[in-house]
Parts: structure tokens; sequence; C-alpha cells
């Protein structure tokens, strides 16, 4: 006799310790220590991070390390400890101008003031599999030089003087928070903005890539790269004036478009817009790729392309949300599906019948003829 | 580092007044979806965070609570749940639905008529009936404003049309206070005369889509039909092989490779109340549903 399901508690506790022992692993081998992620997976700690909407590398490496290395679990796990901490106001905004430079390039300008500065990058690497690296062993510091300039202009800062690109005026009242509001439709920039960046990286570069290939056209410029650190400064009305907070590293990218005016305005350039914590080009260059795509209404663009359809970015960009949802798809449907083999079973019958009595009155024709 | 101290049933008080607010709208407005901050939850969007937040936000320390999923207090997302709110709220727990004061459940109403002392609060993924007829947020809250259900009504006809019948078995979409139209969460429509006319509250929440709607005590829900075909709720031909049922929702479970299979109460505090309500705990003779 089938005897209903029970025991599912004892069942989930013996579930989570085999994932704790597997999460361990081989007892041989040294454990992982935060440090160790923080310092040799820094970048897939920086990815937790912006995607988790929450700067700190100490709970990125644990997240990291808790999730077996699955940074989307590591991203929902900060997400979930980030709704516990309270909102106590509003940073200044930040000023990327006077970043402290560990990398800065333009790809619209051979040379600009600051010079090509490329910083620790992937980009020229030989992707070549370094047996070296499996041995271990000492790695020698980097040479340095002392730097002459403290502060870099920004591309886009320098060609808005001649009128070429359009005009980035501060916005006006509170930003916006979809963590404290819903999202609605039609979402301002700012909701848009932050939208992106805790998206997803891969579905933001896929779109980004979408609109190079044809889809949203609008052929951008990396107009400027930059990454290093930028200090957060926060007003405190207790004491009138601006404190600093603390140093965040930030990669910005600033995209030029090309825009060839309407009947109101003058050709020229536009922007698009991308920022994340710690050093993401990929996904700081997706962001402003997509920023610019979903700007076409603001500009009178056609809007045809999955990447324009702000609905359609915005509502599916967030990783938490999409794989908490396909992933539901494992819990149980019993009582559905029981509905659904219900009816199946019923419109089959009637199918069945149907073609029977058709069968049968072929059967009677026949005959009569 | 910061080690995190969590609030009575997780949430801060700040949130919890935010969705309070929501649900006081929600209940003014019968069937509306109210638009609310939805919080990340430390279980993933699709598995209740919807639920979990209108819980935590209704929850005191008085309050009996019992979490099913399938109208099942074991699955495995109701023990979940339910370790949940015993770990952060140290509310009592039940799997009576008689006892309980707070019932949190994804996809049952249960068997066992619910008092005006009660609240049952639903899980739901998709709060908009008409998503899939019009995947535009903009444009279902000017259908919903303008109450444009007409599509809905094509729909259902179409179904008709081609079936002979309605062919939507759950989530069947309702009229609430003969204004709304709304989805009743993917309930089976077995259970959507239960919706009616229910002396407890009954609110929904759906986390990840970031809306909550209610349906007041004692309000009228109807289940959208047509003159000549009206609802028709879902009936089985078969009894709970267990505790003899002919009267609640069952499950067919298959028994054997060969695919015999036999059909149990989903809900399984109504089948047990009932086994132990039998003489000596005998269970009913098994008289239907073995075959391939």
């Amino acid at each position: 006799m089938y005897v209903a399901v029970k025991g599912g508690e004892r069942a989930i506790e013996n579930a989570h310790a085999l994932l704790a022992d597997l999460r361990r692993g081989d007892r041989s081998v040294p454990e992982l220590t935060l440090d160790q992620i923080e310092q040799q997976l820094a970048l897939g700690v920086d990815r937790v991070m912006a995607e988790g909407s929450l700067y700190d590398r100490e709970l990125a490496a644990l997240a990291i390390k808790q999730a077996r290395g699955d940074l989307i679990e590591a991203v929902f796990l900060l997400r979930a400890y980030r709704t516990t901490l309270p909102r106590f106001g509003v940073s200044e905004p930040m000023d990327t101008g006077a970043m402290a430079i560990r990398r800065r390039i333009s790809a619209a300008f051979k040379d600009l003031p600051g010079g090509q500065v490329l910083g620790p990058t992937f980009d020229y690497t030989h992707r070549l599999l370094d047996h070296d690296l499996a041995r271990g062993g000492e790695v020698p510091e980097a040479p340095t030089a002392p730097s002459e300039i403290s502060s870099f202009r920004s591309v886009a800062e320098l060609l808005a003087n001649g009128g070429l690109i359009e005009e980035e005026a501060p916005g006006e009242g509170e930003v916006g928070d979809l963590t404290r509001e819903p999202l609605s439709f039609p979402a301002n920039r700012d909701v848009r903005l932050q939208n992106l960046a805790r998206g997803d990286e891969g579905f933001l570069l896929a779109l980004a890539y979408s609109t190079q290939r044809g889809y949203g056209r609008n052929h951008p410029f990396a107009g400027e790269i930059r990454y290093g650190e930028v200090e957060v400064e926060f007003f405190a009305e207790e004491v009138g004036f601006s404190v600093p907070l603390g140093a965040v590293a930030l990669t910005e990218c600033q995209s030029i478009n090309q825009f060839t005016g309407s009947a109101t305005q003058a050709p020229r350039f536009t922007r698009g817009y991308g920022l994340t914590f710690g050093q993401s080009e990929r996904k700081a260059m997706a962001m402003a790729l997509v920023d610019r795509a979903l700007r076409a209404r603001e500009l009178g663009e056609e809007t045809v392309a999955p990447a324009q359809d702000e609905e359609f970015v915005l509502s599916h960009s967030d990783n938490v949300q999409a794989t908490g949802f396909v992933e539901h798809l494992k819990l149980p449907h019993y009582v559905d599906f029981q509905s659904e083999l219900g009816l199946l079973r019923k419109l089959r019958a009637e199918f069945h019948a149907r073609d029977a009595a058709g069968q049968d009155e072929a059967a009677m024709q026949d005959a009569a003829e | 580092m910061t080690v995190p101290v969590y609030n009575f049933a997780y949430l801060d008080e700040q949130t919890k007044r935010m969705i309070r607010r929501a649900i006081l709208k929600a209940i003014a407005i019968p069937g509306y979806q109210v638009p609310f901050a939805s919080r990340e939850m430390p279980m993933p969007y699709g598995w209740g965070t919807g639920g979990v937040q209108v819980t935590a936000s209704i929850l005191g320390p008085d309050d009996v609570l019992k979490v099913i999923d399938q109208g099942s207090d074991d699955t495995t997302n109701a023990v979940s749940i339910r370790k949940f709110f015993s770990k952060t709220a140290g509310v009592r727990t039940t799997t009576a639905t008689n006892e309980a004061t707070v019932i949190q459940t994804r996809h049952r109403i249960p068997e066992t008529p619910l008092t005006e002392h009660q609240v049952l609060v639903y899980q739901v993924p998709i709060p908009e009936p008409l998503r899939f007829l019009e995947p535009r947020e903009t444009e279902t809250r000017r259908m919903h404003a303008l109450s444009e259900y007409g599509l809905m009504h094509v729909k259902l006809y179409e179904d008709i049309a081609r079936h002979g019948h309605i062919a939507t078995t759950y989530a069947y979409p309702v009229k609430v206070a003969e204004r709304y139209v709304m989805d009743p969460s993917p309930i089976p429509k077995f259970d959507n005369p239960k919706l009616s006319d229910c002396p407890a509250l009954q609110l929904f929440g759906a986390g990840r889509e970031k809306r909550i709607y209610a349906i007041p005590p004692y309000t009228k829900v109807v289940s959208l039909d047509f003159e000549d075909h009206p609802f028709e709720p879902y009936r089985h031909d078969a009894q709970c092989e267990l505790c003899g049922a002919t009267d609640s929702y069952l499950d067919e479970v298959i028994t054997d490779d060969a695919g015999s299979r036999m059909f149990v109460c989903s809900d399984t505090d109504y089948c047990e109340k009932r086994r132990a309500a039998m003489d000596g705990g005998q269970q009913a003779t098994a008289t239907m549903g073995h075959g391939p």
C-alpha cells in the first residue's frame, strides 16, 4: 500500500548535509580561505558585488565560497543579505572624473590628455593555457612609475566643449531606487541605469551584441573606459557638510553614438553610459550600449529591436529573478498537472468517440452503396 | 565581518509597514493588483517570496502558522518555508487547518472550510490574468483600468470553439466583486468555488512581479464563463483510496513500473483527519483507480 510521502524534512536536512560535504570536497586538499578568493578570484568577487548590488569584498568572497563558485547563486546570497540592511540615505553624486585611475583607454582618440593607461587587462594577451601557473611559484612584482597626472578629464567632457556631443544635465529631484519602489513603465533613465547595473552580465552582453548586429543598430564608439577608485561622500545633515565614507573601485564606460539630428536638433553625438562595481569592462560596455539603445524613445528613433524595448529589457535583466522563476519548475506541480491530465483524458475520449462514430457512419455509407 | 541579526519574521519593521500599506490598499480594492517594493528574500523568486513577505508582514507572535504546497504540509518547499518562520519568528506551526490562524499555500485551497479567524496567503507566480494574452504591463494595466476584458472572453470562446470546453484547468480567471478580473494563482479550478463568499481574508503575494492583491471576507468571486457554457468545477471519477473521500481534490499516484495508479487526497491534513475519524483507522477499500 502506498503511503503519502512523509519525512520530507529529514530528506531536506540530509540533502543539505551532503551539499556541505561536497562543498568542502576532498579533505586532503586545503580549504579555500576568503582572502584567497578575494585576492585570486577578484573578478568573480567584482561581478558578485555588482550584480548583488552590495559593495563588500569579504561578503562577496564568502558568498562565492558558500555557492561553490556558482556566481549567480553567490549574487543571490548577497542580495538576500542586502535586503536586511537599512537604507540610511543616498550618497553625493560620485565624481568619476576624479577617479584614481588604474586603467583608462579611449578608442575614439589616438592620444588624449593623460594618455592611454592600459593597466591590468586581458586584452592583447594570447589565450594560451599557462602551465607555469598550474605549477605555482613566485610572481615578480609589477614595475611601476610615478604618475604625473592626478585626474583625467573624461573624453565626453572634452568633446562637449565643441557642442559635438549632447550635454548631460544633472537630474532633478530624488534619484529613483527600484529596491524601494517597484519598477513602473515608462521608466526614467536613473531607474533604467540602476536596473542595468544590477542586471545579468550575460543578458546585457547578448543584448548589446544584438544591437551591433543590426537589431536596433546604433554605431557606438568606446569613447572611454576607465577603472579605478572613487571616493564616496555622504551629506550629513547633522554637521551640514559632506563626509567621505571611503573609496570604491568602479568601471565606467561612456559610449559615443551617432545621431543624425531631428527637426529641432542639430546632428551631434549621443551617449550611452555604463557603470559597475569593481573591474568589469565587458559589463560596463554592454550596459552603455543597452542604455543607449533604450534611449530610442527619448531620441525619437524607431523602436523595433528587443534591446530598445524597455519593458522587455528591464523585466528580464535580473538574474536572481530569472533563475528563481526558471528553477521553480522543479517545485511540485502535481495539482495543476493532475488538472491537465484530467482535461487531456476528456478531450482524447471525445476525440476517439467522434472518430469511432465517424467510422461507423462511413461503414454504414459503404454498406448502403 | 558583520554578523547579521534578523528582525522578528525576518523583514525589518519599515518593510513590513510598506507591505501592510499595500495589503490595506489591496483589501480596499478587491482584485486590484497593488504594486509594492518586493524585497529579495533568502529563498528564490518563484518559490513563494511574495507569500513569504505577506506572511512575514501579518504574522504576530500569537499566530499559528500552517504552510502547504500542493495541499500537503510535507512537500519540500512547504517544509522549508515553515522552518523559515519557526526559525525567524518562533511562531507555533501546525498541520491542522482548523488550528491555524495564518495559512500560506501554493496551488491549493484547503478542503476544510475556512473561518473568519483565518487568513489564507497565496503564493503567486504571475499575478496578471491577461499576461499570456498581452505581455506588456503598460497595456494590461490600461485594460484593467477600463474593465476591458473582451480579450479574455475571446480566449475562452476560442477554447470552446476548438475543444468544446474551456481548456483552462488551473489558474482559472475570476471576476472579483463585479469589477476586476483576477488570477486566483495556479489553484485547480476545482478550488475556484471556495474563493467566493469565503469567511477568511485571502491575500495574494507575487514577489518577483512585485504585486499584492486581496479578496476580503465574504466577497463575491465569479469564475468567468458563458451562459451556454457555464463554469464546471473539475470532478474526479474516483475516490481517495486512503480515506474514501469523494468530495476532495485527488492526486494521481503511479504505483509501479507497469503504470498502475491510484488516487489519494491532495490535502494531506483532510485525509489524515478523515482516516483518524474512521473506525480503528481502517482504510477505505480500494474500489477504483487501478489499471494502466
